[in-house]
C-alpha cells in the first residue's frame, strides 16, 4: 500500500473513532463502518483501530474473524449472500446457486478479478416465507428464480459510477 | 421499500391504541406493573419460555454496581432458521416494541434501552432510527417521559454481525462489550450482571409487544387464551411446504393439525417445530399442541410436504450447527461434525444400526454436556428424525 493511502486509511478510522468513541464497545460498530468505507477490513486497518481502542491487535482478529459478516472471505463491492437454510433449501436455493456461479463466473467464497462481486453463503436470512432469499450489501432480494440472477446482476452493475460507492450501501 | 407481504392473520396489535399500555404503566407503581405481567403468566417468545414477570422482577431487584445503572435490551437476532415473525413487528409495529421496553425501563427502573439487530436486517434500520426519532420528540423517550419527573429512558440501536449464537443472551451481551459472541457461564445471569456487568433484562422482540397489550387491556383478558401454563397469544412464523406461508397470530395450545388446516399444509408428512434447534414431529402426531408444556417454539414452523426427503433436512439442520457452533466447548463443536459425518454415511447407505445407536447416544451427551443452548439443542432434530423415519434413512442405496 502507497504511503498515502495509508495515511488516508488511519485518518478515516481515526474519524470513525471519534465518532463511536474508545470504548471496547465500540469495537464491532467501528469495524462495520470500516468495512462500508473499504469494503474489507486489512491486517493494518485492524493494527490501526486497535491503537485507537487501546487493545491487542490479536483482540480485534479474534473478533473480526468469529463474525461472518466481518470475516468475509470476499471483498466485492457487491457481496451475494445466498441463505443456504432448510425453508430456501426446499424452495429450490440449489439452481440459484448455480446460476450465480455461472452469471458471476466464481465459486461461493470468491471475489471476482475486478473486484466488484463477492459470493457467499449465508443462514437463514428471516425471510423463509418468500424464498430463496439473497441478499445483496444490505438490499434483500425475495422468490429469487434462476432467470432473474442475471438482472440482479446488471442492476448493480448500472450503480456504478460516480455514486457507486454509496448505491452500494444505501 | 420494505416488503412485508408476510402477514396471514390480524395481530392483536393492530387493535390497540397508540401508547395505552405506557399510559397506563405510567400511572402504576414498579410493583403493580411487574405484577400484571407475572399475573397473566407471560412466558418470553423467544423460545426458552421463561416467565417475563420473573425476569423483571428479579432485575427491578438486583443492585447497581457504583457508577452504573440497569439496561433493557430488546433481542431482535431472530437468527433461528424459520423465524421472521419479528421482522413483521420491527416493520410494522416498531413504535408497539419501543413501547413495550419503555415499559420495562419503568419497571426495572433502567435509564437505558438497546436494540440489537442481526445485521441481515440492516434494511430495518433507517425506518428504525425514524420511529426513535419520533418517540423523542414526542417526549415519549428522553427526559421526564409523558411528564413524570424523573423517568428517563432511551435507546440505541446496535448491529449485529452475523452469529446465530448472539441471540443466546450472554453471547449478546458479549457482542454488545465488544468481544466475540461466545456465550458466559451461567450463573451469575444477566439480570443479575448483564452488560458492562450491570442488571440487564434481555427479552425478544414479540414479549416487549406482548407487554403493551397487557397493560392497554388486562392481566386477566391475556390469561383467559391459550392453555394453564402457556397463556396467551403467539406469533408464528409458517414456511416450507404449505400453500400460505407467513407470519399467524394463534392462541398457544393450537394443534398441529389445526395450524397446518390453516396454513394450507394438509397432508405433509412432518412439520419442524422451534426451528432447527426444535423437534420434527411426524404426521402420527399432528394432534400435538403448540405450546411450552408440549411442542414448544419461539415461532419457527416449516412443514414437509409428502415427497421430503427427511435426511436431506437433518443434514441441512447439522451443516447449520457445524457453520453456527462458537467453538467454545468440546461437545458442541466436536459432536455437530459428527452427527454431520452420520448424515453423511448415511446417506452413502453405509451406517450400522448400532453407530447409529453410538450417535443417539452421542446426541444425549451433547444435550446434558455443552455450555449453552445452541450444543443442547442442536442434537434435537437429527435425534427426532432417527426416532420418527428410521425405515426411510436406514439402508440407502447411493441411488436413492
Ligand atoms: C443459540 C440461541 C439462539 C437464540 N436466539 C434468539 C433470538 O434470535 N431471539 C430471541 O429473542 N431469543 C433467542 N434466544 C433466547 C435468548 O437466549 C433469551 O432466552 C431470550 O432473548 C429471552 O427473551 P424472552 O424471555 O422474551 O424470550 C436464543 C437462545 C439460544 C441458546
Ligand atoms: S454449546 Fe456450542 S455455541 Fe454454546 S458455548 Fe458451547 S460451542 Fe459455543
Ligand atoms: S431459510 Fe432462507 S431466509 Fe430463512
Amino acid at each position: 500500500m502507497l504511503v498515502g493511502q495509508q495515511q488516508r486509511l488511519q485518518e478515516d478510522i481515526r474519524e470513525i473513532v471519534a465518532q463511536h468513541g474508545h470504548d471496547r464497545s465500540a469495537l464491532i460498530p467501528v469495524l462495520q463502518e470500516l468495512q462500508k468505507r473499504h469494503t474489507t477490513v486489512s491486517d493494518f486497518a485492524m493494527q490501526v483501530v486497535a491503537d485507537e481502542l487501546g487493545i491487542h491487535p490479536a483482540e480485534v482478529y479474534g473478533v473480526t474473524s468469529f463474525y461472518a459478516f466481518l470475516r468475509q472471505p470476499t471483498k466485492g463491492r457487491f457481496v451475494f449472500r445466498l441463505c443456504r437454510t432448510i425453508s430456501c433449501e426446499l424452495g429450490g436455493k440449489s439452481r440459484v446457486a448455480r446460476q450465480l456461479e455461472n452469471d458471476l463466473g466464481i465459486a461461493f467464497g470468491e471475489t471476482t478479478g475486478d473486484g466488484r462481486f463477492g459470493l457467499e453463503w449465508a443462514s437463514c436470512l428471516g425471510m423463509c416465507d418468500q424464498g430463496p432469499a439473497l441478499l445483496v450489501n444490505d438490499r434483500v432480494y425475495t422468490r429469487v428464480t434462476p432467470e432473474q440472477v442475471h438482472q440482479i446482476i446488471d442492476e448493480c452493475k448500472s450503480t456504478f459510477g460516480a455514486h457507486a460507492r454509496q448505491a452500494a450501501h444505501s | 421499500m420494505i416488503q412485508v407481504n408476510s402477514k396471514k392473520t390480524p395481530f392483536t396489535f393492530d387493535s390497540i391504541e397508540p401508547e395505552s399500555g405506557l399510559r397506563a404503566a405510567l400511572g402504576m407503581s414498579r410493583a403493580d406493573i411487574i405484577g400484571e405481567v407475572s399475573a397473566c403468566a407471560l412466558r418470553g417468545r423467544g423460545g426458552a419460555g421463561f416467565p417475563t414477570g420473573t425476569k423483571w422482577n428479579l432485575a427491578a431487584a438486583a443492585r447497581v454496581k457504583p457508577g452504573g445503572a440497569k439496561y433493557v435490551v430488546c433481542n431482535a437476532d431472530e437468527g433461528e432458521p424459520g423465524t421472521f415473525k419479528d421482522r413483521v413487528l420491527l416493520a410494522e409495529h416498531a413504535d408497539m416494541v419501543f413501547e413495550g421496553m419503555t415499559i420495562g425501563a419503568r419497571a426495572i427502573g433502567a435509564p437505558h434501552g438497546i436494540l440489537y439487530l442481526r445485521s441481515e436486517y440492516v434494511y430495518l434500520r433507517p425506518h428504525l432510527e425514524s420511529v426513535l426519532a419520533r418517540r423523542r420528540s414526542e417526549n415519549l423517550l428522553g427526559k421526564d417521559i409523558g411528564g413524570v419527573a424523573g423517568f428517563t429512558f432511551d435507546i440505541h440501536i446496535h448491529m449485529g454481525a452475523g452469529a446465530y449464537v448472539c441471540g443466546e443472551e450472554t453471547a449478546l451481551i458479549e457482542s454488545l462489550e465488544g468481544y466475540r459472541g461466545e456465550p458466559r457461564n451461567r450463573p451469575p445471569f444477566p439480570v443479575d450482571t448483564g452488560f458492562q456487568g450491570q442488571p440487564t433484562v434481555v427479552n425478544n422482540v414479540e414479549t416487549f409487544a406482548w407487554v403493551v397489550c397487557i397493560l392497554s387491556r388486562s392481566a386477566s383478558w391475556f390469561k383467559a387464551i391459550g392453555t394453564k401454563t402457556s397463556t396467551g397469544y403467539k406469533l408464528l412464523s409458517v414456511s416450507g411446504d404449505c400453500r400460505e406461508p407467513g407470519v399467524y397470530e394463534v392462541p398457544l395450545g393450537i394443534s398441529v393439525a389445526e395450524l397446518l388446516a390453516k396454513v394450507g399444509g394438509e397432508g405433509a408428512k412432518a412439520v419442524q417445530i422451534g426451528g432447527a434447534s426444535g423437534h420434527c414431529v411426524p404426521a402420527s402426531e399432528f394432534g400435538r399442541k403448540i405450546a411450552f408444556e408440549d411442542a414448544s417454539t419461539g415461532g419457527s414452523i416449516i412443514v414437509f410436504g409428502p415427497g421430503r426427503d427427511m435426511l436431506a433436512v437433518a443434514r441441512n439442520f447439522m451443516e447449520f450447527f457445524v457453520e453456527e457452533s462458537c467453538g467454545q466447548c468440546t461437545p458442541c463443536r466436536a459432536g455437530n461434525t459428527k452427527l454431520l459425518e452420520g448424515v453423511e454415511m448415511l446417506e452413502r447407505g453405509e451406517c450400522s444400526m448400532s453407530y447409529l445407536q453410538e450417535l443417539l447416544a452421542l446426541g444425549e451427551t451433547m444435550q446434558l454436556a455443552s455450555k449453552c443452548g445452541l450444543g443442547q439443542s442442536s442434537p434435537n432434530a437429527f435425534v427426532s428424525i432417527v426416532k420418527h423415519f428410521k425405515d426411510e434413512i436406514m439402508g440407502r442405496t447411493l441411488a436413492n
